[in-house]
């Protein structure tokens, strides 16, 4: 597991002191992958080279299996890195060498014996699904396939955090489908910590456990999928189970709700309820079902008739748990 | 007839031919040797004392890159040789034939190959070094394992275009003391006028280029796997 706590950074550029981190802490448990989302200039980067170590932190500290990373000697800092392995959003893998020369690379460095790293080489390259390439050069590799041997390389040194950058930022929807089901798969084998960093709500919502908002070198929003989406304020429930389109011009005179509902609720009929409960029409306007994880969410707006008993359709509705926001119709 | 003729029995052709083509290949073998030896360190170190490299240091930086490669590098090479004879003498023990010379040879061209090697290093992606870095690499091992197998085909390059420019510069080297195919293509073809001494001295120089350049790239297509 990973725990980060205040980390800072700050850049000195001319006279003018910038703040890419400001304060940022998390935690996340061993074998959860926790998704870290936020736009360009959010600081997403820093953070990468915050936990890598690449940048050293103005302050704040990185802990892995607490065993404290950020202020650590230089000579140690080597030892410490390989406890995080690192999948990049471009692979980075050297070009010189074949996939199994690449995937060797992070054992190489501490000088284990050819016939160990040889079999370790093996045994990652058929967990990737990449077991026909060993011999094959990047050049010749697909760019799902570079990633799957990025994600070998960092598991080459048994670290206990995978930590992706982008890691599908690069691909087609397809491939990215498929490095997240590998990513989801090989952290169930190891139980590994992993962190995912992307701007991609998509990659939160197929792969992520838990989630946190990165904005100005500050989460301002976090925790588990379940929580953030039940939020309806929230910004990342906005982003993860959005409502499509604008209120029409045209509707009917009544009162519009927005529903959102999440895990057993889903399933259950709560607009058919609504409608044989208190006798009147529901039109449904818009929304979105979703899987997020385990869970299923809805988001829904409906539009109710003129004379329908608001206050007591949304106790109803509340007492079902279901989240409702009021919106006036135009 | 009568050139085919000359071809076959010019003295100038049938004895000093040889010699001087031997005399020439030396030349470039033993400064372009030392060149490499030298020079990759020195284009290594450049890179890396350099602001955004992986050892900073401002000062060496300046020395090196600043004063001694740039300097060097803006002296013409016909005066560069002439003034660095006494220098061969006290290296080597003489100041005429291919040997001193090959020490002038050395010097004017160590600063070129290492710019070249600098530039093809530059071209490693910092994202590998970063992922080097992040995966415990030590600084030499960057160097030795991601920096220089990564640059090779541009290393090659390098060294085929320093060969290339080390066949010019010897011929040059001729001139002044240095023996070999230019003293024989001055003594022979500019000063006695013997224009088939010329001919067959431009023949070797430039076959002798085709073979390093087709040699070269064909090593560079053989490392290059990107």
């Amino acid at each position: 597991m990973i725990t980060v706590t205040d980390l800072r950074k700050e850049y000195r550029q001319g006279d003018r002191t910038v703040v890419a981190l400001d304060g940022v802490s998390l935690h996340v448990d061993a074998g959860r992958i926790h998704g870290i989302i936020g736009h360009s200039g959010a600081g997403k980067s820093t953070l990468v080279r915050c936990l890598t170590l690449l940048d050293r932190p103005t302050s704040g500290s990185v802990a892995v299996n607490n065993k404290e990373l950020a202020n650590v000697s230089d000579a140690d800092l080597r030892t410490a890195r390989r406890r995080i392995g690192m999948v990049f959003q471009h692979a980075n893998l050297l070009d010189s060498r074949t996939t199994a020369q690449n995937v060797a690379f992070p054992l190489e460095l501490i000088g284990t014996p050819k016939a160990q790293i040889k079999a370790k080489v093996a045994e990652l390259l058929e967990l990737v699904g990449l077991s026909n390439f060993a011999d094959a050069y990047p050049s010749q590799l697909s760019g799902g396939q570079r990633q799957r041997v990025g994600i070998a390389r960092a598991l080459c040194s048994d670290p206990d955090v995978l930590l992706c950058d982008e890691p599908t930022s690069a691909l087609d929807p397809k491939t990215t489908d498929e490095i997240l089901d590998l990513i989801k798969s090989v952290r169930d084998r190891l139980n590994l910590t992993v962190l995912i960093i992307t701007h991609e709500m998509n990659v939160v919502k197929q792969a992520c456990d838990s989630v946190s908002l990165l904005e100005a070198g500050r989460i301002v929003e976090h925790g588990d999928i379940a929580e953030v989406v039940a939020d309806p304020t929230g910004r990342l429930s906005k982003a993860l189970l959005p409502m499509p389109g604008e209120l029409p011009n045209d509707l009917p005179a009544g009162t519009v709700l927005d529903l959102l509902y999440s895990g057993s609720q889903a399933s259950e009929p709560v607009i058919s309820s609504i409608a044989r409960t208190f006798d009147v029409d529901v039109n449904v306007l818009a929304g979105s079902v979703e899987h997020l994880g385990i869970h299923q969410f809805a988001h829904l707006r409906i539009a109710l008739p003129l004379g329908a008993d608001i206050p007591a359709i949304t106790a109803h509705l509340i007492a079902n748990g279901v989240a409702v926001t009021a919106k006036e119709a135009k | 007839m009568d050139f085919l003729n000359d071809l076959m029995t010019n003295p100038g052709i049938t004895k000093a031919m040889w010699p001087a083509t031997l005399e020439t290949l030396q030349m470039v073998a033993i400064s372009g040797i030392f060149t490499a030896l030298i020079g990759l360190p020195l284009g290594i170190l450049l890179l890396n004392t350099a602001k955004d490299g992986l050892t900073p240091n401002k000062t060496l930086n300046f020395v090196l890159s600043g004063i001694i490669v740039n300097i060097t590098r803006s002296i013409p090479f016909a005066i560069l040789m002439v003034s660095l004879i006494p220098f061969a003498k006290f290296i080597v023990g003489v100041s005429l034939g291919p040997v001193a010379a090959s020490v002038s040879l050395t010097i004017g061209t160590i600063p070129f190959f290492a710019r070249l090697v600098e530039t093809a290093l530059r071209e490693v992606s910092t994202g590998k070094i970063d992922a080097a870095l992040v995966m415990g690499s030590t600084k030499m091992q960057i160097i030795r394992k991601v920096l220089v197998p990564e640059a090779m085909p541009g290393i090659i390059a390098a060294s085929t275009t320093t060969l290339v420019t080390l066949i010019g510069y010897s011929a040059m080297a001729g001139l002044v003391g240095g023996g070999g195919l230019g003293r024989l293509a001055y003594n022979y073809g500019f000063q006695r006028y013997e224009p088939a001494i010329m001919v067959v001295t431009i023949v070797i120089m430039v076959l002798m280029v085709q073979i390093v350049q087709i040699i070269g790239d064909r090593i560079a297509r053989l490392v290059d796997h990107r």
